[in-house]
Formats: C-alpha cells, sequence, structure tokens
C-alpha cells in the first residue's frame, strides 16, 4: 500500500462464527470500528450446536 | 455481502440486509409470541430432529436475543392471513412490511470467517443415511447429547425414542474419499469428536452403552488429545480398524454393519444405532463469495494460502481465518482469527482508534458516609415474571424493608426508555444503591450498571434479585410460593446493596513497548508484527543468530522452501528501527505485572534491564535424541532434521539410496511422552517424496502406528501411495528392529496384513522424532505462568483462549505451547500480537474493583492463600503477611474461601454483605 493514501480505521468480519467473533472482538478490543456481517439471525456458527467440546469436555454453549 | 470494491485500506463494501420482521430495538425476546404461532417447522438448530415455529429464536442463549420470523414458512407472509404474533406481541415489534434494505460501508480490510458446512451424506447410498431413521450425522448426535437438544440430552435412538445398547461410529464419512465424494482431504477434527461423543455417549447411557469407533487412522495429533484417545480405550470404547461398505436395517430398526477385519476375514456386527462421522466441506455460497471477492480458492476449495503467511488471501487486504482456509478445529480456528485481526489491523494503524468510540462516564458522586436510600425497581419482564410471580404484591413488600426510598414496577426494565427513567428518578430521589429485581446479572448486570454510571452513581452499588430464571421460569406451576420467594429475593438483594461501598477501578498505566522472548519463526513474525504496528519490541534470543529449529527445516507441508523465507525474515527484523534483537541473551529476573513489567536480561554486554507491557513466549522446543534403532550408532540412522540439512547441504545425494525406510512414533506415544508430534507422518512423507523424485526407483517404506497426514496433508500422502512409497503399519508392542548385518542396515518389521516379518535393508533410516519442550521452569515461575506435565506452557483455556495465559499481559506462540507445523506457529505468532495489542494499545487499563483484599491484623502468614491463588496475586511482604496485587486479582474469591483466620475479603462481596443476605433469608 503506497503511503499517503487513505486509510480506514474499521474492519469488516463476514461470518458470525467462533472465527469471526474472536477476530471481532481483537479488533475492537484495539481501537477498530468493526462490522459483522452474518447471514443467520444469530451469531455462533456451528460451535453453538456442540454438545461438548474436546478435549476438556467443556460446554460449547 | 453483496460487492465490493476499493482496495486494501479503504474499500467499500455493500451489504444488503435480509428482514427480519421483528424491529429488534422493540423485541424483549419474552416469547410471548412463539406458542400462539401456528406454523411448525423443521428446527435446523436441532439439525431437523424436531420442530419449531415460524417465528423462533434460534436458541435460547442466542445473540442477539431477538426474534425473527422465517418468511419462507410464516403465514402471514406466504399466504396474508394469521397475524397471531402480532397480536401476541407486547412492544409492537413485529412489522409484516419489513423490506432488504442495502447499504454501503467504509473499511480498511475485511476478514472473512465464513465457516464450514457439515458434509451432506444424503446423497450416498452406501451410507444408508436417507433411508434408515437410525442413521444419524454426527452433528445430529451432538443435538442428541445437548441438554438444549430435542430430548434433554436423553440419549435415544430417533426411530422410537428408546435408549440405544450399541452405537457405532463410522469414521471418515465426506473425507478420504475421492470415489464417491470428492474429498480427498482429512476434516481434521472427526476422530476427536467421535471420540468425544463416545465418551459422553456413554456417560449419559444407563445400560453401559457400548461404543465402537470404526476408523482407518486414529488422528488424535493435537495438544492433549492422545491421551483422551486412551482414556476412551480404558473407559471400554472399542476401536475396530476398518472402513464400512454396508449398513442393513434389520426387522427392529437395528442396523447390521458388515466388514472386513485387518487380517482380511468378513465379520458382521448389529448396532441399535449408527453415527456418521461427517467431514467439512466448503459451502456453495463461500464458494461464489470467494469468487465475487477475487479470492482464489484451492482444488478442495478451501482457500489458498501460503505459509508464511497462513490468513492472507491473495487479494491484499482481504484475509481468511477458520475452516474456510481449511479444515481446522476451533482452538486453531481461534488462533486464525486473532491472527487474521493482527494482519488486518497491521495495514490500519495509521487510522487505529478514528472510528472506534469510546464511552463517557460522568463524574461519580461520593455516597460514602451517606445513610443508604435503596431504590428498587420490580420487573415484569412482559408476563415473563409478571403472569406468574404477583409483582405488584413483591413492589409493595419491598417498600417495607428497611433503607428502601423507592419502589417502582417497570413492564420493561431493560429498554431505553425506562433506563432513561430510571437515571432520572436515581437523581431526583437522590438514591444511592439501586437493586433491580429482574432476571439475570449474567446477561443484564452491566446495562444496569451503565444506567447507575450516567446517573452519577458508582456502579458497584447495585445488585439484582434474580426473579425470573430463578423464580418465575421454574415456579410457574406455584404462582403463591413464586410470589413469596420473589420477596424472600428482594429482601436478601436490599440487606446486601445496604452495606455495599462504592468500589474504586484502579487505574494503571501501560507500557506500550513488547518483549518478544525466543528468535525462531514465531519470536520473528511475533517482533515483525508488532513493529508493524508501530510498538518497539525487545527480541530475546539465547543464540548468537536467529532462526531456532527452523534452520533446520528443508520445506513446508505445501512445498516452500523454509531457508530463503528464515533469511528474509531474520534481516526484516534486524533492520527494523524498532525492533533491538537482544542475541545471545537470557532473561534473569522479571518484575511487574501486565502494562508494567521490567525485566533484567543477561547478555554479551552485560545485564540490561527492559521495561515493557506485555511479553510473548515463543522459546521453541526441541528435537528428540533418540536411543533406539541403532541411532548413535551406525551414520545411516538419521532424524528428520538431520535428513533434512543433509539433503539441503548436498551430502545426502537421493540418487545414491536404493532403499530408505522411516519409522514413524520415535518417542512419541510413548508411556514417558503420551502425546503425538503432529508432523512427523507429513514429515516422514516429505522426505520420502523428494527420495521418489530425483531417485524413482529407490524403495521408500515408511513403518507407522496411524498415519496422521491430517487435513490437507492427506494429499500428499496419497501422492506418496501413488509414487510406489509403501506404507506398513506396526504395533506398537512390536515394534519395527533395526540390526547391523555385516555391513548392511537391516529393518525387520511385522506386517499385519500378512502375517509375516518383512526384512528391508536400507541405506537409509529416517527416525520420525518426537518434538520435545525446553520445560523451562525457570522462565514460567519468572513470568508466573504454568506449564503442563510435558513441559509445554499452559494456555488460559484450551478452546477460547488458545494463545493467552491466564496471567494478564503474557502470551505465546510456536513450539512452546506444543509441537505443530511451521504455518501454524506463524499464525500463533499472529495472534500472540493481536492479543498483546488489546493491552498494549491503551494508554491505561481500568481494573475491576471487585477484587481481593487483606486484612493483614488477621493474617498469621501461613501461605494458603498464596498457594490457592490460581493468578499468582497474592504474594508475602517484607513481614512474611499476604499482599494483593490488584492487577493480577480476578475477584475468584478462592483465598476468601481457604483461609481459616479470615484475613482475605473480597470487596462487593465480603463476608459481611454475603451473611447479611443470608440472615435476611432465614
Amino acid at each position: 500500500m503506497a503511503a499517503g493514501k487513505k486509510v480506514t480505521g474499521a474492519v469488516m468480519v463476514v461470518g458470525g462464527g467462533i472465527a469471526g467473533m474472536q477476530a471481532a472482538l481483537d479488533l475492537a478490543n484495539s481501537g477498530y470500528y468493526v462490522y459483522m456481517v452474518e447471514k443467520g439471525p444469530a451469531i455462533g456458527g456451528v460451535m453453538s450446536q456442540l454438545d461438548k467440546t474436546f478435549p476438556t469436555n467443556d460446554c460449547a454453549m | 455481502m453483496a460487492d465490493i470494491t476499493g482496495e486494501e485500506g479503504d474499500f467499500t463494501v455493500k451489504v444488503v440486509t435480509h428482514p427480519r420482521y421483528v424491529d429488534t430495538s422493540k423485541c424483549i425476546a419474552c416469547g410471548a409470541c412463539t406458542p400462539k404461532c401456528p406454523a411448525k417447522v423443521s428446527n435446523d438448530y436441532n439439525e431437523g430432529l424436531d420442530k419449531r415455529k415460524a417465528i423462533y429464536v434460534r436458541y435460547a442463549q442466542a445473540v442477539p436475543l431477538k426474534y425473527g420470523i422465517d418468511p419462507a414458512k410464516c403465514i402471514k407472509l406466504t399466504k396474508g392471513k394469521c397475524g397471531n404474533c402480532e397480536k401476541q406481541c407486547p412492544t409492537g415489534a413485529i412489522n409484516y412490511e419489513d423490506k432488504e434494505t442495502t447499504r454501503d460501508v467504509q473499511v480498511g480490510s475485511v476478514i472473512i470467517s465464513a465457516g464450514f458446512k457439515p458434509f451432506d451424506p444424503s446423497a450416498y447410498v452406501q451410507y444408508s443415511y436417507s433411508k434408515y431413521k437410525n442413521v444419524v450425522t454426527a452433528l445430529e448426535m451432538e443435538r442428541i447429547l445437548a441438554a438444549s437438544g430435542p430430548w434433554m440430552g436423553h440419549l435415544v435412538r430417533p426411530s422410537d425414542e428408546k435408549e440405544p445398547k450399541k452405537i457405532a461410529w463410522l469414521q471418515c464419512v465426506g473425507s478420504r474419499d475421492v470415489n464417491t465424494c470428492d474429498h480427498p482431504y482429512c476434516s481434521s477434527v472427526c476422530c476427536m469428536y467421535a471420540i468425544k461423543e463416545a465418551v459422553i455417549a456413554k456417560e449419559h447411557s444407563h445400560s453401559g452403552l457400548d461404543a465402537a469407533i470404526f476408523f482407518m487412522d486414529m488422528r488424535t495429533f493435537g495438544k492433549d488429545f492422545e491421551k483422551y484417545y486412551e482414556n476412551a480405550k480404558r473407559s471400554g470404547v472399542r476401536f475396530i480398524r476398518s472402513r464400512i461398505h454396508t449398513i442393513t436395517e434389520q426387522a427392529d430398526k437395528s442396523l447390521m454393519i458388515e466388514y472386513a477385519t485387518e487380517d482380511g476375514q468378513a465379520k458382521t456386527e448389529v448396532f441399535d444405532m449408527v453415527v456418521l462421522s461427517h467431514g467439512l466441506e466448503v459451502a456453495k455460497t463461500s464458494v461464489e463469495l470467494a469468487s465475487k471477492l477475487g479470492i482464489e480458492l484451492k482444488s478442495t476449495q478451501f482457500v489458498k494460502t501460503t505459509s508464511f503467511a497462513p490468513v492472507a488471501s491473495n487479494r491484499p487486504g482481504v484475509y481468511v481465518c477458520g475452516a474456510l482456509a481449511g479444515p481446522k478445529d476451533i482452538p486453531l480456528s481461534v488462533v486464525e482469527a486473532s491472527a487474521a485481526a493482527c494482519a488486518a489491523a497491521g495495514k490500519l494503524s495509521a487510522a487505529r482508534g478514528t472510528l472506534a468510540q469510546t464511552k463517557e462516564v460522568p463524574q461519580a458522586v461520593d455516597v460514602r458516609g451517606e445513610v443508604p436510600k435503596v431504590g428498587v425497581f420490580v420487573c415484569s419482564c412482559g408476563i415473563n415474571i409478571a403472569s406468574v410471580v404477583d409483582v405488584k404484591a413483591v413492589a409493595e413488600y419491598a417498600k417495607t424493608l428497611p433503607f428502601v426510598e423507592f419502589v417502582e414496577n417497570n413492564l420493561f426494565s431493560c429498554s431505553q426508555d425506562t433506563q432513561d427513567k430510571m437515571a432520572q428518578t436515581i437523581k431526583e430521589k437522590g438514591l444511592n444503591r439501586v437493586v433491580v429485581a429482574a432476571c439475570t446479572p449474567r446477561t443484564h448486570e452491566p446495562l444496569f450498571q451503565e444506567t447507575l454510571q450516567a446517573a452519577g452513581l458508582n456502579k458497584y452499588l447495585f445488585d439484582m434479585a434474580n426473579i425470573r430464571n430463578q423464580d418465575s421460569w421454574v415456579h410457574s406451576a406455584e404462582p403463591e410460593k413464586a410470589t413469596e420467594k420473589a420477596k424472600d429475593l428482594v429482601r436478601m438483594a436490599v440487606a446486601k446493596v445496604a452495606l455495599l461501598q462504592p468500589l474504586n477501578e484502579v487505574k494503571l498505566s501501560v507500557n506500550p513497548a513488547a518483549m518478544v522472548i525466543g528468535g525462531g519463526v514465531a519470536g520473528m513474525n511475533a517482533a515483525l508484527e508488532l513493529a508493524g504496528q508501530g510498538f518497539t519490541t525487545h527480541l530475546v534470543e539465547r543464540d548468537a543468530q536467529l532462526g531456532g529449529n527452523a534452520r533446520l527445516l528443508r520445506i513446508t507441508a505445501q512445498g516452500e522452501e523454509v531457508q530463503p523465507y528464515l533469511d528474509g525474515l531474520a534481516k526484516q527484523v534486524m533492520d527494523n528501527p524498532l525492533i533491538t534483537a537482544h542475541l545471545a541473551s537470557n532473561i534473569k529476573n522479571v518484575e511487574g505485572f501486565v502494562g508494567n513489567f521490567k525485566t533484567t536480561l543477561a547478555g554479551p554486554a552485560g545485564e540490561t534491564v527492559v521495561e515493557h507491557g506485555g511479553a510473548i513466549i515463543a522459546i521453541g522446543g526441541q528435537e528428540y535424541q533418540p536411543t533406539e534403532y541403532l541411532y548413535g550408532q551406525d551414520p545411516r540412522v538419521m532424524t528428520h532434521l538431520q535428513i533434512d540439512a543433509a539433503m539441503m547441504n548436498g551430502e545426502l545425494d537421493a540418487k545414491k539410496v536404493n532403499s530408505a525406510v522411516f519409522i514413524q512414533c520415535v518417542g512419541s506415544r510413548e508411556p514417558e511422552r503420551p502425546y503425538c508430534s503432529k508432523v512427523c507422518c507429513t514429515h516422514s512423507v516429505e522426505s520420502a517424496l523428494h527420495l521418489k523424485e530425483h531417485n524413482p526407483d529407490c524403495q521408500v517404506v515408511i513403518i507407522y502406528r496411524d498415519m496422521r497426514t491430517f487435513a490437507e496433508r492427506e494429499l500428499l500422502y496419497k501422492e506418496a501411495r501413488a509414487k510406489g512409497v509403501l506404507f506398513v503399519r506396526y504395533d506398537v508392542n512390536q515394534k519395527p528392529v533395526v540390526k547391523k548385518d555385516g555391513g548392511k542396515l537391516m529393518v525387520t518389521v511385522r506386517d499385519h496384513i500378512l502375517g509375516r516379518d518383512l526384512l528391508i535393508e536400507a541405506d537409509l533410516v529416517g527416525l520420525a522424532s518426537a518434538i520435545v519442550s525446553h520445560k523451562n521452569t525457570e522462565l514460567a515461575q519468572m513470568f508466573k505462568v504454568p506449564i503442563d506435565e510435558d513441559g509445554w506452557f499452559l494456555e488460559a483455556h484450551q478452546k477460547l483462549r488458545p494463545v493467552d495465559f491466564a496471567t494478564d499481559g503474557v502470551f505465546m506462540a510456536g513450539l512452546a505451547h506444543y509441537p505443530k507445523p511451521l504455518e501454524e506457529a506463524v499464525a500463533q505468532a499472529q495472534a500472540a500480537v493481536s492479543r498483546a495489542v488489546t493491552v498494549l494499545s491503551s494508554a491505561e487499563m481500568s481494573l475491576s474493583g471487585t477484587v481481593a483484599f487483606i486484612d493483614q491484623r488477621k493474617c498469621v502468614g501461613c501461605g494458603v492463600c498464596w498457594t490457592v491463588c490460581p493468578y499468582q496475586a497474592i504474594t508475602q511482604d517484607d513481614k512474611g503477611l499476604a499482599v494483593v496485587n490488584e492487577a493480577l486479582c480476578k475477584g475468584c474469591g478462592t483465598c476468601v474461601a481457604s483461609c481459616r483466620s479470615g484475613a482475605p475479603n473480597l470487596r462487593g462481596f465480603t463476608t459481611q454483605d454475603v451473611m447479611a443476605q443470608i440472615e435476611a433469608m432465614l
């Protein structure tokens, strides 16, 4: 990117599963505005459908 | 996401918002709409195992917790009739006229985390998934086992809802299969989730479930996975090495499986239920999105990235993370997510903070010494509480309680207009303590605390009585008792709140400099990313040169040459004005805590003290030095790294090797190292392919226990087999033997299919030697971070905080965490930077007011509290007494519970506060 060009301090995250949520949180917590785009009515992705997670058997929810 | 124009740093994205038909600013998720909705729809959240309504919330914990209408199923939207939900909704949130909207959004970077789609086995005859009810997918099994699932976690099979006594899991459904579904790759996660489901199903079973997993190779390669596998075997889960070709339904809907044993015998076994361990694939919509964005995909349809830039797509400014960039588990997805955040922010640091907003909070009024004036707000939560609890009676009762100055009943306490009114009331009535009797503090406490702050009150002068989740919801059959319980809960909250004192949130300044310990691939990447975002960075390396283990690596799994990359990386580090490389240096001492560390380094020029706000530990690992297989006794027996080095410097000429044998799991998956080293299977295959490429006549044999060429590495395994590399499996109880016979090197291995010993003469024996940790307990102690029994640094949470330590301000990356391939080390380095920047980018940090304090008059210095403190926040002062470091304390209260003399106390939850609550209840 050439110097002097316009830089926008916002990031778009497409997909609100566990990866998208983590990326969005890190960016928001370090000074960037985040637009999250999710096609479903709620975030959470496939992980929200899991019961427990390996190898700790923690509840996914 | 409809369209994207512009370039890195300045994109314009067209975003289409589909109509929800429910105004989310009005919906309070009371749920009144759903019971009256006549349209029953297959519930996709439960994988179609039960029904939901056309107006629905995906699941009880959904975020945002707002209802929506499924337009394809809603009777009003499809036929113009009904309208029940609109009549039921107490807040007027339903809007059948809702329209699709389009807006343009300006952003500097884009991260695509569109995830995966579980493979759909319905079209494939051999799995009989569409035909037989008791053949379910693994995701359906997750829902069956989940307490929030269709059968509330009771283990039942779909055909008759009876508990199955025997369940079979079939691995590699839609993975490692080009004949039927064209997915040559391994999906990485199915072996582990199948074991997990088997273990959990056994726990749920009342009759000692017989769980059998049919597999080809058991791929338990991640941190603590192998132990999980071994534990499952011990708990009785059966593991059968066979791929199933036929399932036949019996009269009672049980399923007969036909399979072949390893020695070629045909067998049959009947199970009550069959679970298909289906793999991960890229959704068609993601492929279309990628093409819209101009993002290159691989033949597997996962997004193409390189090992050196694992979250960068081919389009500058567009990053990718999670399963869209290759099949992977949750921790690696989280690592990549943070890495993508780091990469996305890297080019935007000039604009950091220009668009993000921070909230302004008015100065709080000092209420110390004032007589408590408690305000109680009793919420009806629509009909959620009020239909069971007599909220008016509760409000009247609250007026009689000591110190209560004001009581009000609200229809929805959390709605914005009520919040504004509440702030107004606090000011007008001069309230100095607030109780909200409503729902759960887990979701709503921050909201009400903000209202207190807006009214000029310290936010800790607040308590909630949960008269919904803990009362109206669970006692709906006994409204009178529920009302009495609500009164009890309110009385307890009032008793406690009257005693509460304003708490201070200590502000700490943050030194924006960072320290990275270890100058290998992970450490150098971390330093460069930090410097790239404008942070002064100290890179500490104990060797005189940078590079670490990667100095001995030839290629990555994707075939990229490592050495040119490494040279470039080292040069960039040395040339970067923001990075100070402390070579041939060790850490002598660490003082301080998050935001303000003071670290003493010992180097060639003596000792230096460096001040920094955060640290990343990337000290790597090392290759196990074998004692077996004639290693060290014959120069033809070499480890991976020796072979790589010899291939690179020309000492090992492939043309002169006529027969090579690779032995896997040397030092890994052994009692003293009960873990898989993750990279060795792929490494041997790479070396085998190198030999075959330069000398196609060379006989190459790989002797293995399970081939763990996970994810897209499976394609290398496939290529090796196509090129004539032979794979012979050995049993851990019958290990291969390497002997010298005159000048010849002979390898003997038992072939399980033939049932005979194979005798192979070898010019080269490659040992897939384990990766072992440095077990650096000293460093761990200095930074107050834990290591596990194998010497790997222990993350704060294996799934969700994979590069964080429980200790704030300290992060990890690379082999120091666990064996891993290069691209994962790079991703972890970027992730650790992203996490560190969340600390380093703030000028000051606000600590929670809920921290422990010690009454030193009662402390005898016995040491129990600083031993049990999980955050190492308690130390001994010069008098030998306990003292709490508020910067490290998380307010868990463990110290309070552990002390015999009652010296520690938790602010906001003092023993006095808690006792007052209990007394109010009794």
